[in-house]
């Protein structure tokens, strides 16, 4: 019974016990609801074991939309907690492990696989590749991230949730005051998910350096892949950071080393500082490919060429090497001297300029566009005022002696919300919209999806700019309650009914999703947006090997050159494809790291080793594997293909298409 | 003959040992802390430099270019960390 013990929830609430029976009763359910439908060997051979770009980025989108919900469920408690003033909805230690989760899982679990699941969908499509360079350690990267996921999330039901926030700062993350096992979860977590983002960078950096369409020069790529690119860039050089210090952060918690205490030797911001030399690279990781979406889908809905796309790429190289000059504006009041804040001040706003350059880069791409007002385009249009607005309270956080005012407010709070929000999450549901129809065959309802962009904007706005005004009259951040004469309570109620709004809208895309799988027509056609680039080109849904016949690219919109211009894309005679073989090894790695971190965190060692070694087992069996893969013939590519129309670009052209 | 005998590596190899054994000197003699660690910090990163060059053959394929390019950035990117922690946590502390 004493082991058992260190499992128990060290500040249980019935809220926490109503989340287990929850969670005991839906796992139960899943797993029956399989059972009962036979659908074991489906999901094995068709899912867990797959190595399919288009299969994995699906299953990151999903674990993406289910984490969303989390982290809202977290958000909303929050945003309830501080609706009025003295509420007891959430005692304090509950508010801190809240405000931990939802930052930790709507950044590493919901942002970072929403991001993955677009280059995966759709990169190895746009650059006419078969796949990723490394389809096998593509799956791995995903159940890795998927082990570190779940890892995370039963944290709050066995052993307690992380309490230090998101940034998981030390001292306050050692042992002598985060005394539960919560921090290791974060620790080990995010060490295993981040190897998955590590392997991801690699992947997507060779396939797009090394794999595109014949006649795809760096500059005729479009701009989504090299968002990507970008962005991949910059996790192969920003993670290694975050492994390190996760890394000594364990160690420090587990085995009684000194990195980041105050005694023996120990540094205590070196945490902070370690832990921003990731983060602030992690947040252009996040919001290139954001970048990108936008850039696709604004030329798509204005029918016209990207504006200044030199300008473009150049702006983004930039900003790739000035993210990793920036990191000490996160904590511009730790006290180091008035020389260091006034370099990092600069650095910080010249990345304004290759931002605003973007933003102009977009007006441009409207003008005298023929805009089409469809949903991933209200997202787009919505986006640019308002996370310009983010930009420039960024500029006035920026400035390090007026940070001193700033900081650890919750101003900073609407200023990061505000640049991720309309940033990210708004281009997620915007490519989500978008390319739904590319990988499911039919279109979300437009009717809903703009009900679901105006509760989102409208809430968006309710929720966060009250937050700049308490932020600067002074309400401090992650205070889990305030009196009634701050005079902080109409405006928290404000943010709430915000809150509740936002909550609304991500209710309606769920609804979407089922109402468009019941009601929207099936004969969509391959280009149903009209659109430019190549992911357009190919049959909808995707078959397994993308493209009969590898695309001839001319231009950087090779596909919108095709319909206009009648460049012909696809030519010569059918060719046998190779094709990568199915693996189970990457699931049961998986399963195995999962094993191993929640060993390590609750120092359970026998266990621990036994799944470290059977991690090295599996990697030894690897490199002795013999697997060439395997070829589909020209006669199965051909009775495919017969099952399609035809699509646009090829030698022998239809002309018709379905447009909506 | 001439072409069988592989100088560059034969060169590297004898270079890599004397670079170990100025290493070991920093053991074996006298020297003051801040001495000692900048001999070892130059030898470690000549002799990584000269194992990738001459052993791992950077620069032999046709991705030389961007092989450099990347180790290139690599340096930088360390060098900014390495020096802006110490700026931020000693220097300007």
């Amino acid at each position: 019974m004493e082991f058992f013990e260190r499992f128990a929830i060290p500040h249980p609430s019935p809220m926490i016990y109503a989340s287990m029976v929850a969670i005991a009763l839906v796992s139960i359910g899943i797993l029956v609801g399989i059972t009962y439908f036979k659908k074991w060997g489906y999901l094995w051979h068709e899912w867990f074991t797959t190595v399919d770009h288009k299969k994995i980025g699906i299953m990151y989108l999903i674990s993406a939309l289910v984490m969303l919900f989390r982290g809202g469920a977290d958000a909303i408690l929050m945003r309830a907690q501080l609706s009025g003033p003295d509420m007891k909805l959430l005692d304090g230690q509950h508010y801190n492990e809240i405000f931990t989760t939802h930052g930790v899982v709507m950044i590493m679990f919901m942002a970072m696989p929403f991001i993955f699941a677009f280059m995966n969908l759709v990169i190895p499509l746009q650059i006419g590749a078969r796949d990723v360079a490394f389809p096998r350690l593509n799956a791995l990267s995903f159940w890795l991230f998927f082990a570190g996921a779940m890892l995370f999330n039963i944290s709050f039901v066995i052993g307690g949730s992380p309490d230090a926030g998101w940034t998981s700062y030390f001292p306050l993350a050692g042992n002598d005051f985060s005394t539960s096992v919560g921090t290791n979860y974060y620790m080990l977590a995010l060490q295993i998910s981040g190897i998955g983002s590590l392997m991801t960078g690699i992947n997507m950096m060779t396939t797009i350096l090394k794999m595109r369409a014949p006649g795809m020069t760096l500059m005729k790529m479009p701009m989504f892949t090299w968002s990507t690119l970008i962005a991949n860039v910059i996790i192969v050089f920003a993670f290694p950071v975050l492994t390190v210090a996760l890394l000594m952060g364990t160690t420090d918690r587990l085995f009684g080393t000194h990195f980041f205490t105050t005694t023996n030797g120990g540094m205590d911001m070196l945490w902070a500082n370690f832990f921003w030399v990731w983060g602030h690279p992690e947040v252009y990781i996040l919001i290139l490919p954001a970048f990108g979406l936008y850039s696709e889908i604004i030329s798509t809905f204005s029918s016209r060429n990207l504006y200044g796309y030199k300008s473009m790429v150049g702006s983004m190289v930039l900003i790739s090497l000035l993210s990793f000059l920036v990191w000490t504006h996160h904590f511009f009041t730790m006290g180091q001297g008035a020389l260091t804040n006034s370099i990092f001040s600069i650095t910080t706003m010249a990345i304004a300029v290759p931002t605003g350059v973007k933003i102009f880069n977009w007006l441009f791409t409207l003008w005298k566009g023929k805009i089409r007002f469809t949903v991933p385009m209200l997202y787009s249009i919505g986006f640019i005022p308002l996370f310009t607005i983010g930009g420039v309270t960024g500029v006035m956080l920026a400035m390090s002696a007026a940070d001193y005012q700033y900081h650890n407010t919750m101003f900073l709070v609407a200023h990061f919300h505000n640049t991720i929000i309309p940033g990210v999450v708004f281009a997620m549901l915007a490519g989500l919209t978008y390319y739904w129809p590319k990988f499911f065959g039919f279109m979300l309802n437009e009717k809903i999806g703009k009900s679901t962009f105006w509760l989102l904007t409208v809430g968006f706005v309710l929720a966060f700019f009250p937050m700049y005004i308490t932020g600067l009259d002074g309400q401090a951040r992650r205070m889990y309650t305030y009196s009634e004469a701050t005079g902080f309570g109409p405006l928290n109620m404000l943010s709430f009914v915000g809150a509740a709004l936002m909550a609304i809208g991500f209710a309606t895309i769920v609804y979407n999703v089922y109402y468009s799988y019941k009601n929207s027509p099936r004969n969509i056609g391959s280009d149903p947006w009209d659109a430019r680039s190549l992911e357009w080109a190919t049959h909808t849904p995707v078959p397994e090997y993308n493209f009969a016949r590898v695309p001839q690219v001319f231009s950087s919109e090779a596909f919108w050159d095709a319909k206009k211009k009648g460049h012909q894309l696809f030519k010569g005679e059918l060719k046998d494809i190779h094709m990568p073989n199915n693996s189970g090894v990457p699931f049961i790695m998986g399963i195995i790291f999962f094993i191993a971190g929640f060993s390590f965190i609750f120092a359970i060692w026998i266990p621990a080793v036994i799944a470290l070694i059977g991690i090295f087992v599996c990697m030894a069996l690897r490199s002795f594997e013999l697997d060439h893969g395997r070829h589909i013939h020209v006669k199965e590519i051909k009775e495919i293909e017969a099952q399609y129309e035809e699509v646009q670009g090829n030698e022998a052209r239809s002309h018709t298409t379905t447009r909506v | 003959m001439k072409e069988l005998f592989p100088a560059k590596q034969v060169m590297g190899f004898v270079f890599s040992l004397i670079l170990t054994a100025v290493a070991l000197l920093v053991y074996f003699t006298d020297l003051s802390f801040g001495v000692g660690m900048t001999i070892l910090l130059v030898t470690a990163f000549i002799q990584a430099f000269l194992q990738l060059v001459v052993f791992m053959h950077a620069g032999e394929s046709k991705d030389g270019k961007s092989i450099y390019t990347t180790i290139f950035y690599g340096v930088i990117i360390a060098l900014i960390t390495v020096f802006g922690t110490l700026l931020i946590l000693l220097w300007d502390m």
